[in-house]
């Protein structure tokens, strides 16, 4: 199959009016014959089952967790930006789009990062239309901050809780399509299965994680929004219970699957403590507007920060990145963090932690403005720590946020199943190879409020309403079958490891080779361990318990089976992409001074593997990216 | 390298909602201070795992003390004893070698146990469909600073908003209130202009779901804000209570 993105015609500026001038409409009446599936409740999934909801389409929304106000794009701290340019510093749609490009390191599509700049203004109006509390100034006006990779402020903000807030605004917008009858909601479910009948997605079958029953569901359409992968890692800053699940069944039933290996590590984490941990926390970016980031110049300095004088310390974002200096985008800085580890001059217990000071600021500002601004982030963090970072600098180090990877998806954000549209993190579309701080809250709601009710139903114009996914039929049939055999399989194994063990061994596995640092033997070496480790997986995990009953390991258990195989196909298209990009890092091609070396000439694609039986047999597709507005350059922060 | 603990615990063990449960006495080993609780509770049920014994269930997912899915009384106090912390932000540092820890699910009626640890929030959700929210479509929305919202109602309303929705409020409540879960989204809504129109009818229905649902009344015991791990004043609950009687009474 060849990967046509349906790019509309016309100068970037235009396309998305062209798009929307020219595609097809459903009628009032008609939309109330169609039914929607949307599987995850986040940021994505929440505005988009509002929207719809709102424009008379049925919608059935799904969550694996109790409700959908508890998705994790709650736990999204720093902000959401926009070219909104009311600090009058210079912003415009133009720049908002060209960072983001940039930020990417130049492996995005630019027609969706264009579209994506342009809605970001409606967003906020959008947002605080619905009661989202952003931050002020005391004339009632709203307040931005700085973020990484950008030289103006355009970030919008609510405390360090910018995704709770807006993601309480997207649940509150679907409460009130729930009240009306036009969402039905389904919370404790989880898809296992993509349903295709007459080659396009009709419907899903989920499990209820209460009692463990199969169900079946059919629709016009199905909307993917569940999120990322970062949980292949085991450590990461995602929540326990996000995983990949849902995008690899529908990877397995011919969605392709795009730069998998485009992992975000964020520089600013509270580091491991020890073997027991089971996530890592995140401390947000916005924290580097006034934190200065600095280890000992000498080696196994293990001197009390406060007992380091100022001409015995490194702020090496400073120093190598003068026009940046400490917002230099999340990369670079995590890069530069391992950089300073490796050579010992980490700090604190592990060594393997940088100094993120917020001294100065405090002095120059004083305590009350920094606790204004980041108050429930140093009360995290001493809470984790049992450390005052008003007192001692704290210790951060990057760890696994963000997968800009995802499945493939068009213009119209559809993916290579017709009738299957991907949002939000799940797709792979518009950070390319980095993504730029609070720019994830930013995508997912504009692709759920503003991007998929034009696309979507340009789609539906084209279907006959109640023609698809007759749940009896043998299509829902056997994918009931095969799921409800793959759960038999794992509780039959009865072996003698834990799945917290196996998927521990997959993160080590995973975060070594196919990390911040990545090359071709480590890669190589990767694949074959991570396939031997899926093999003694379904040979001797211990899964607890019975699928009649709420049963989290079993969950589990089928979440890890997954990342098993998705861990393997990073290795696969990291050792495929022969340059550094971004988040990428190969060993191999770095520049003199060790920046990313990018390969144009023969990676300026997109990479979509096709599923065909095991990961190392995927086919790869190469979706080639056009660059006609923004120059192709060495990124250069300094 | 900090010193290990051995700590012993006593967890409610119920099979579904109609079962009837009982308490189970169990040993944890070797637990490094800075785990969370909830790591603790990962390592007990790693070992029951492997001893052929069915885990603990519990909810959880962020465990950054954001997304409300953990909470459980812990020597019945919901979230434990640090103020302003959810269960998940809890460390075993605040215990000692050889505690016995007694841990129990929410208790109220509205909540039902679904196993173990975990019992069914959806009436929460309920009340929130019955009118928390401000009615605006998607793409109807004026400039976001075409209406100047003055910085101290803002930083108030944020103080409600910050609710996470665990339902800690509901289990220290000797009534089973969810008085302080309602009056924070009230609060917060009826705070800013973009929730003003709808004030009354969002009041009115929230209130009449809370009661439907089979919470009890508030009876100003103030457990609620003792327990709330964002520290959400029962402020709150006094500005439903004069909305309530404003939508009622006032002018129409």
């Amino acid at each position: 199959m060849s990967l046509d993105a349906k790019v509309p015609a016309g100068p970037i500026a235009d396309k998305w009016d062209n798009y929307k001038n020219t595609t097809r409409l459903v009628n009032p009446a008609n939309k109330r014959k169609y039914t929607v599936i949307v599987v995850g409740t986040g940021l994505a999934g929440g505005s988009a089952a509002a929207t719809l909801g709102e424009l008379g389409y049925n919608v059935k929304a799904f969550t694996i967790l109790d409700s959908p106000r508890r998705a994790h794009s709650i736990a999204a701290q720093g902000g959401i930006n926009a070219a909104k340019n009311y600090p009058n510093d210079g912003d415009s749609i133009w720049r908002l789009f060209y960072d983001t490009v940039k930020g990417g390191d130049y492996r995005s599509r630019e027609a969706n990062v264009y579209r994506l700049a342009q809605i970001s203004n409606t967003i906020i109006d959008q947002c605080v239309a619905q009661g989202v509390p952003f931050a002020r100034e005391y004339g009632g006006l709203l307040d931005n901050r700085s973020f990484g990779g950008a030289q103006v402020s355009r970030t919008f903000y609510a405390r360090g809780q910018t995704g709770q807030q807006l993601l309480l605004g997207a649940y509150q917008a679907m409460s009130r399509q729930i009240e009306a009858g036009q969402v039905e909601m389904f919370s404790r479910r989880e898809m296992l299965d993509l349903v295709i009948e007459d080659g396009r997605a009709t419907g899903i079958v989920a499990r209820n994680l209460v009692d463990g029953k199969i169900e079946r569901h059919s629709a016009d359409a199905v909307l993917l929004c569940t999120g990322g992968y970062g949980n292949v890692y085991y450590l990461s800053t995602n929540a326990k219970n996000s995983n990949v699940t849902a995008a690899w069944r529908c990877y397995k039933r011919g969605a392709y699957f795009a730069n998998p290996c485009f992992t975000q590590i964020h520089p600013t984490c509270i580091p491991v403590s020890g073997d027991y941990q089971s996530k890592l926390t995140l401390m947000s970016e916005s924290l580097r507007n006034d934190g200065r980031v600095w280890v000992p110049k000498n080696a196994g300095d293990t001197r009390r920060p406060q007992d380091i004088p100022e001409d015995e310390r490194d702020y090496y974002l400073e120093r190598r990145y003068p026009s940046f200096g400490n917002l230099v985008p999340r990369d670079v800085a995590s890069r530069a963090a391992k950089k300073e580890t490796d050579a010992g001059r980490g700090v604190g217990e592990t060594q393997l932690a940088v100094y993120l000071d917020f001294a100065d600021s405090i002095n120059r500002l004083g305590r009350d403005t920094i606790e204004a601004r980041y108050g429930n982030l140093f009360e995290m963090y001493q809470r984790i720590t049992d450390e005052n970072p008003y007192e001692v600098p704290m210790r951060i180090f990057p760890a696994v946020h963000y997968t800009m990877g995802g499945l493939w998806v068009d213009y119209e954000l559809q993916s290579t199943v017709p009738g299957l549209f991907v949002l939000g993190e799940a797709n792979y579309s518009d950070h390319g190879a980095n993504r730029l701080g609070a720019s994830a809250l930013m995508q997912g709601l504009a692709d759920g409020y503003f991007v998929i009710p034009y696309t979507l139903g340009n789609y539906l114009a084209g279907i006959t309403p109640g023609t698809a996914g007759d749940v009896s039929g043998e299509a829902f049939r056997s994918a009931e079958e095969e799921a409800t055999d793959r759960i038999q399989k794992l509780l039959n194994v009865n072996g003698s490891r834990t799945i917290m063990d196996f998927h521990r061994s997959l993160g080590k596995l995973v975060w070594d080779h196919i990390g911040m640092a990545r090359n071709a033997d480590g890669l190589r070496l990767a694949m074959d361990e991570i396939r031997d480790l899926r093999e003694q997986f379904w040979q001797d995990v211990r899964v607890p318990g019975e699928n009649s009953t709420y049963n989290k390991s079993l969950e589990f258990a089928g979440r890890v089976a997954d990342f098993l195989e998705l861990g393997e196909l990073m290795a696969r298209d990291a050792l495929e992409r022969e340059e550094s990009c971004g988040g990428h890092f190969r060993e191999e091609y770095t520049s003199p001074e060790g920046e990313a070396m990018r390969r144009d000439d023969e990676f300026a694609y997109s990479a979509a593997w096709e599923f065909n039986g095991t990961p190392r047999d995927a086919g790869l597709h190469k979706e080639q990216l056009e660059f006609e507005n923004v120059k192709l350059t060495t990124r250069s922060y300094k | 390298m900090s010193k290990l603990m051995t700590i012993h615990l006593k967890v409610w063990r119920q099979a579904s909602a109609t079962a009837e449960g009982r308490f189970a006495d169990y040993t944890v080993p070797n637990v490094n201070p800075h785990m969370s609780f909830l790591e603790m509770l990962d390592v007990l049920n790693e070992n029951l795992t492997l001893s052929g014994e069915d885990p603990v269930e519990f909810d959880h997912d962020c465990r950054e003390g954001i997304c409300g899915s953990c909470g459980i009384m812990i020597n019945g106090q919901a979230h434990g004893p640090n103020a302003r912390t959810a269960t998940c932000q809890l460390h075993m540092r605040d215990y000692s070698d050889g505690d016995t820890i007694v841990i129990e699910p929410w208790r109220a009626k509205a909540f039902p146990v679904i196993r173990d640890l975990v019992v069914d929030r959806a009436p929460f959700d309920r009340i929130m469909s019955a009118g928390g929210y401000v009615s605006v479509n998607s793409g109807a929305a004026p400039d976001a600073n075409a209406i100047p919202v003055p910085k101290n109602s803002v930083d108030e309303a944020f103080d409600y908003a910050a609710c996470i929705g665990c339902g800690a409020c509901v289990a220290a409540c000797p009534n089973s209130s969810a008085s302080l879960f309602t009056g924070a989204k009230v609060s917060h809504l009826a705070l800013l202009p973009q929730g003003s129109p709808e004030r009354k009818e969002r009041v009115t229905a929230m209130v009449t779901q809370m009661a439907e649902e089979g919470f009890g009344d508030c009876s100003n015991h103030a457990e609620c804000e003792a327990v709330c791990p964002k520290g959400i004043s029962i402020t709150a609950i006094a500005l439903m209570r004069r909305e309530y009687v404003k939508a009622a009474f006032g002018r129409q």
